[in-house]
Formats: C-alpha cells, sequence, structure tokens
C-alpha cells in the first residue's frame, strides 16, 4: 500500500472541526444555556482529546454513554439525545 | 468498480436513487424491514410493507439491473406495544418463502426497554424455529453501548443460532470488538450525525481487521446518502488502498455474508 500522507490530507477538516467546537462553547455559554447536562457531558468527553494514548474515540463514545445494564420498564421517547442524563447513570 | 449496498431502505428513495447506484456500480441492495418515520397502526400496515418489499421493490430495482433483498420484521421502535409486534410476527412466516427474503431483520433494540428485549427475543425465536439468518439494529448514541451489550446476550442465549450467520450493524469504535469477539459480523454505517464517517470507518477496518465487516449507507427518509459506500471507497483510495481490498470491503465480504442464504444469487 502507497502511503499517503494522512496529515496533509486530514488537518484542514480536523482544525475547522476543533474550532467549530470552540465556537459551540462559547456560544452556549454567551448566550447563558451552559446548565444542559450535555454541555457539561461534551466538555468532560474533551478531555480525553488530550491524552495521549491511542484510543480517544472510544473513551469519548464511552463517555457519552449510558452505562447502565438493565432494560427500561418503558420506552417513553423514540429519539436519543448524544449523552446520557445524569440520573440514568 | 462493483459493490453491494448491505443496508438500504429504498422504499423511502426515488427511482433517481436506483439510477445513481448503477452507475456507481451497485450491484445488489439490501433492504431490511423498518421503522418508516411514523408508527404504523395495525398489522395490516406492516402486510402492505411487506407486499412492497418483497414485490414491488425487486422490480423498480431490476429496472437498473439491480438485484434486491430484503429482510422481515417488526422494527424496535414499534416493538413497545407487544401486541402490535406479535401480529406482525405472526404474519411473517407466510412471507419467508419469498425469493428474495434473507432473514429476520432489522431487529434489535431502540431505547433498550424490557418490551423491546421481549420482542427482540421471540424475533430470535422466529429466525432459529425457520432457519433464518438475522440482521440487527443497533441503538442510537448513549443507548449504543448498553444495547449492543443486552442484543449481543440475547443471541447468545439461543443456542440454535450461529454468530456467523448474524450480522450486528451500527457498530462503532466502543462496540465494534464486543461483536466481532463474539462471533457476529459487524456493520460499519456511513449516516450523518448519528453513526460514522468515511474516515472513521477506514479507522475502524484498520483497527479491528477487514473480516466479518460490512460499510452500507442505511439511506433512508431521513438527511442520508445512497451513495456513501462508493463514496468511503473513494476515500480507501486516497489513503493508497489498493482495488483488491477496496474490492474485498464494498463487495466480496458482504457477497460472503449474503451467501450464506441459499437464495442470494447475483445475476
Ligand atoms: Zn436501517
Amino acid at each position: 500500500m502507497k502511503k499517503t500522507n494522512l496529515v496533509d490530507h486530514g488537518f484542514m477538516d480536523a482544525r475547522i472541526k476543533l474550532i467549530d467546537v470552540a465556537a459551540f462553547l462559547d456560544r452556549i455559554q454567551r448566550h447563558e444555556q451552559t446548565d444542559d447536562y450535555r454541555f457539561h457531558a461534551l466538555k468532560d468527553a474533551i478531555n480525553e482529546l488530550q491524552t495521549d494514548e491511542v484510543g480517544r474515540v472510544g473513551r469519548i463514545l464511552s463517555k457519552l454513554s449510558d452505562h447502565s445494564v438493565e432494560p427500561i420498564d418503558k420506552a417513553d421517547i423514540q429519539g436519543a439525545f448524544g449523552a446520557p442524563k445524569p440520573n440514568n447513570q | 468498480m462493483r459493490y453491494i449496498e448491505p443496508h438500504a431502505h429504498m422504499v423511502s428513495r426515488t427511482t433517481s436513487d436506483y439510477e445513481a447506484l448503477a452507475y456507481a456500480g451497485c450491484k445488489a441492495v439490501n433492504e431490511p424491514a423498518f421503522w418508516a418515520g411514523f408508527d404504523r397502526s395495525s398489522g395490516d400496515g406492516f402486510y402492505d410493507y411487506f407486499r412492497q418489499i418483497t414485490e414491488y421493490e425487486p422490480k423498480r430495482a431490476a429496472k437498473f439491473c439491480i438485484d434486491h433483498y430484503c429482510w422481515l420484521c417488526i422494527n424496535p421502535k414499534e416493538a413497545e406495544d407487544v401486541g402490535l409486534a406479535r401480529e406482525v410476527i405472526s404474519i411473517i412466516p407466510n412471507f419467508i418463502p419469498a425469493d428474495n427474503v434473507l432473514g429476520i431483520g432489522e431487529i434489535g433494540l431502540n431505547k433498550n426497554s424490557k418490551n423491546e428485549l421481549l420482542i427482540l427475543e421471540e424475533h430470535i425465536q422466529l429466525a432459529a424455529d425457520h432457519d433464518q439468518m438475522i440482521l440487527v439494529h443497533t441503538p442510537h448514541l448513549e443507548d449504543k453501548l448498553k444495547g449492543t451489550k443486552l442484543i449481543v446476550d440475547a443471541l447468545n442465549n439461543q443456542s440454535k443460532i450461529d454468530p456467523s450467520k448474524v450480522i450486528i450493524d451500527h457498530v462503532e469504535e466502543h462496540t465494534a470488538n464486543i461483536v466481532l469477539s463474539n462471533g457476529y459480523w459487524a456493520g460499519m454505517t456511513l449516516y450523518p450525525e448519528s453513526k460514522v464517517t468515511h474516515n472513521r470507518a477506514i479507522d475502524m477496518l484498520e483497527m479491528f481487521g477487514d473480516e466479518n465487516v460490512w460499510l452500507n449507507s442505511a439511506c433512508d427518509w431521513g438527511i442520508s446518502d445512497p451513495l456513501s459506500v462508493p463514496k468511503a471507497a473513494l476515500e480507501m483510495r486516497r489513503r493508497g488502498y489498493d482495488d483488491e481490498y477496496i474490492d474485498k470491503i464494498v463487495y466480496k465480504n458482504p457477497v460472503q455474508f449474503m451467501s450464506q442464504s441459499g437464495k442470494f444469487k447475483l445475476h
């Protein structure tokens, strides 16, 4: 397999996504909506970006997952929110 | 390039999409039964839907030289109503003999509720009783990890199920190993927001290997891209993978899985 320079290939895309995340956090703070649990779930997950061990994606997905093990009594909604509700853990 | 689209909800796509798939090299599509964006009120609604995916869609696909296969079930989003779910399960055996039916799917869980799990177990029993392959949907976002574990447990509990004849779809980096290490096939779904990007799918191939995996678009009525598989193939090429490797991932692997049903024949 010929080796592609993956930094050339992906840097600009990663850069814009990172800046977008920063803009999102600023926006939520400027509009004083930081009491939403998802804001804190995202900030907590972002800590994983600063770790040096490969596996950041899996660890971020795990942080944004419901870790309870028993089935819930009833499905009252059909959708999902992207981060577990704090009382769900 | 030739490829298979192993997970597409063509009932909610236009005929132009079939044309685009054909131009891109698609030889066959798999259409698992799913949620149509709203809840159906009776078994009759499902009866008509099963007729559509066993009789009508194969003809629509054939106009573009694409083979059409399907999978039958009541999906987990509508499984909270156990009475309706059992009514639908009772009509499925009438459709299993159809030429294009490869198995039971996409069954699974959505919110990981007790009723969803009960109906999942009854579908697994249906597949075991009729010697059918299984295609599994895993829940979205925060519910995926828990749901994948519950689904794998439910499948492992049924001794008549052969894991090599089951594909668990929509895996991500935190669930792929749970699926593959238990002997099941894993599907990676290229879908905006709730699933994976082209690059993450290729990363997962590098991390978890290229055996017992397939890529799919899961294109449906939502914002989704019926051409995401050939686009991922282009991304593989840009990363340096050769034609032989790409052919294995987007063509040979799905053919290998689907060929386990005697009904799968490429024309
Ligand atoms: Zn689907």
